[in-house]
């Protein structure tokens, strides 16, 4: 897994490649982090490169959500293809998140 | 026909990717399967071997998971054993609920019980067989060792 941030009009975007899994979902917790603890408040993660996300994955996603909430800021998704989006509606995750259809609307959303 | 492949990991998540991928390279099943096998059988996989390194081994390194894959009579059976003292399965909670929603935990059984057709534990609670029935249609692990 490889990811992306930029900044787009006071949100950070984070842009995952490849699959979220156990193995490597401290990466994209520890990244994401540091940027709530320099500040920022608006995340969109984006999952257009991504093939898959385990339970661990989830969980991550989950730990930030509750996160970044505590600073009074929001995490949205993108982009989850029909097999991610099953996975998350099988988890009812899908009610705990805002999920768009593409980072843009994501973005313009916020 | 009946066919085979048998897994000896080490306790390293990093390596359940590439052994999961390997076996689905393997399954030539999963090609003429598609789509209900790419999802539901690759996700219970990496969640049984997941949970069998993280809570069975606990982290040790020093302990490995054995996998062993079966294709026959129309099922695809995955059977992942670790060296652990086993866990009490039943007691797991539903992630669903409203007061579980938000636990960063304890998704990956539910996730395997919700995508395979059945789970089982032996007794001991270290061992878990994940079975996934195949649409009717030939089904062989390209390469794979007949039984």
């Amino acid at each position: 897994m490889s990811f992306q941030v930029s900044h787009n009009g006071g949100v950070t975007l984070v842009e995952v490649e490849g699959q979220l899994i156990v193995g490597n979902r401290q990466e994209l917790k520890q990244k994401v982090l540091e940027h709530l603890e320099g500040g920022d408040r608006k995340f969109v993660i984006d999952f257009s490169n991504t093939g898959y996300i385990d339970s661990s994955g989830l969980g991550v996603l989950v730990s930030l959500s509750k996160k970044i909430r505590e600073q009074g800021g929001e995490l949205r998704l993108s982009s989850l293809n029909e097999d991610l989006r099953t996975l998350f509606e099988l988890t009812k995750l899908d009610t705990l998140f805002k999920i768009a259809d593409t980072k843009e609307e994501a973005l313009d959303g916020f | 026909m009946e066919n085979e492949i048998v897994l000896e990991l080490p306790t390293d998540v990093r390596s359940i990717e590439h052994a999961v991928d390997y076996v689905m390279r393997r399954c030539d099943a999963c090609e003429r399967q598609g789509h209900r096998l790419q999802l539901n059988f690759r996700v219970g996989l990496t969640e049984a071997l997941a949970n069998a390194m993280l809570y069975g081994n606990g982290h040790d390194p020093s302990k490995r998971v054995r996998v062993e894959i079966v294709v026959a009579n129309g099922q695809i059976r995955a059977c992942v054993t670790d060296q652990g003292m086993g866990f009490d399965y039943r007691s797991v909670p539903d992630p669903t609920t409203p007061e579980n929603l938000l636990n960063p935990g304890g998704r990956g059984l539910f996730l395997m019980r919700q995508l395979l057709d059945e789970v089982s534990f032996n007794d001991q609670g270290n061992q878990v067989t994940l079975v996934l029935r195949l649409d009717p249609g030939p089904s062989v692990l390209e390469g794979g060792a007949p039984a």
